[in-house]
């Protein structure tokens, strides 16, 4: 009965630290696809996120800008993480990653290098390559990978301060479809793993915190919630909730059942 | 600024390539200069200059050349 849990020890409680920062918040939150600014910023605080992704892109020039992005963002309150999303070498993801750097005034990154714009896949080489560099130009990296756990300890070897494994492929919605490599990320991780990607509901985020997962990052499952205010204030209480599963300590799985009532004292019934 | 003045006494201009498009400016020219011209705000900007970054401080020091391929990006929604 190989598929059946042993009971997990319960845990000690560790602050979340990423390079030099401590985060209260074990979510990270997207900025993209929202279709309302205001919605968004009303989402990010019901998160309880203490940091959010953005993405590095050309200024439109000649058009007047109105209110942006950054006007809706309180960079007190939220660590600005720019992406290399849309980067498809490791030469681009390199300098998206320093253009990111000199707009956000931040030295984390989230990392992608990403493989086809289909599946959005990561390229292990390419991000490793990159990793690679920016660890070396002193960034703090945050680095997304696929739930491959060789991929993630040489990523973790070139001095990433995160990995980030995929749930599922970006904005799928899917959840965490193959715990069990999750699970051996993160049991042979030294550095703290962040699962992204795939989040569809509370429930994904649940289940990547009680595989052990340090954090979860996500975007499109609030950003397209019908209600993202209320989906993103279910996500923080999922993350509270798997988080505190894993630091209790489950109970093993049991292929019978096992009556949680006294079988001692009971009236003479039918049956014996 | 983006047409060429036909008359000869018209100052130089500097073609440049900016975030993909052909613009041209009065040489000399610094990266501050072409902010300002393009009503560029600073804060979370940041500018490459033929793959190269030019850091913040060095925006009225750095001038620009005939030729010269600039990035000018911003932060914008992302996951």
């Amino acid at each position: 009965m190989t598929w059946l849990q042993s009971d997990e020890p319960a845990r000690q409680d560790r602050p979340l630290q990423i390079g030099v920062r401590v985060f209260g918040s074990r979510l990270f939150v997207g900025t993209g696809k929202y279709d309302d600014l205001s919605i968004m910023q009303q989402a990010l605080d019901a998160s309880g996120t203490e940091c959010v992704t953005v993405a590095v892109r050309r200024l439109s020039l000649g058009v007047p800008a109105g209110r942006t992005l950054l006007d809706y963002l309180d960079t007190d309150r939220y660590a600005l993480l720019p992406n290399t999303a849309g980067c498809y070498t490791a030469d681009d993801a390199v300098r998206v990653a320093r253009l990111g750097r000199e707009a956000g005034m931040s030295e984390l990154v989230k990392l992608e290098v990403l493989g086809d714009p289909d599946t959005l896949l990561p390229d292990p080489v390419g991000t490793l390559e990159a990793a690679k560099t920016l660890v070396a130009e002193g960034f703090t990296v945050l680095c997304y990978t696929s739930d491959d756990p060789v991929v993630a300890k040489r990523l973790e070897d070139v001095g990433v301060a995160s990995v980030m494994p995929a749930g599922a492929p970006i904005g799928s919605g899917q959840g965490v479809l193959n715990p069990n490599n999750i699970r051996i990320i993160i049991e042979r991780a030294s550095v703290p793993v962040i699962v992204d990607a795939g989040v569809g509901t509370a429930s994904d985020v649940a289940i990547a915190m009680e595989l052990g997962a340090d954090g979860v990052l996500l975007n499109t499952g609030v950003a397209k919630a019908k209600d993202p205010v209320r989906m993103a204030r279910a996500m923080r209480l999922a993350c509270e909730a798997g988080r505190d599963a894993w630091l209790a300590g489950r109970m093993g799985k049991r292929l019978y059942a096992s009556a949680s009532s006294p079988t001692a004292g009971r009236i003479e019934v039918a049956g014996e | 600024m983006s047409t060429a003045d036909p008359s000869p006494a018209a100052p130089p201009r500097l073609r440049l390539r900016v975030n993909g498009e052909p613009r041209e400016v009065v040489a000399p020219a610094t990266v501050a200069d072409l902010l300002a011209a393009l009503g560029v705000p600073r804060t979370h900007t940041a500018v490459e200059r033929n793959r190269q970054i030019v850091p913040k401080p060095e925006f009225e020091r750095v001038a620009l050349a005939d030729g010269d391929v600039l990035e000018i990006v911003t932060l914008v929604g992302g996951g």
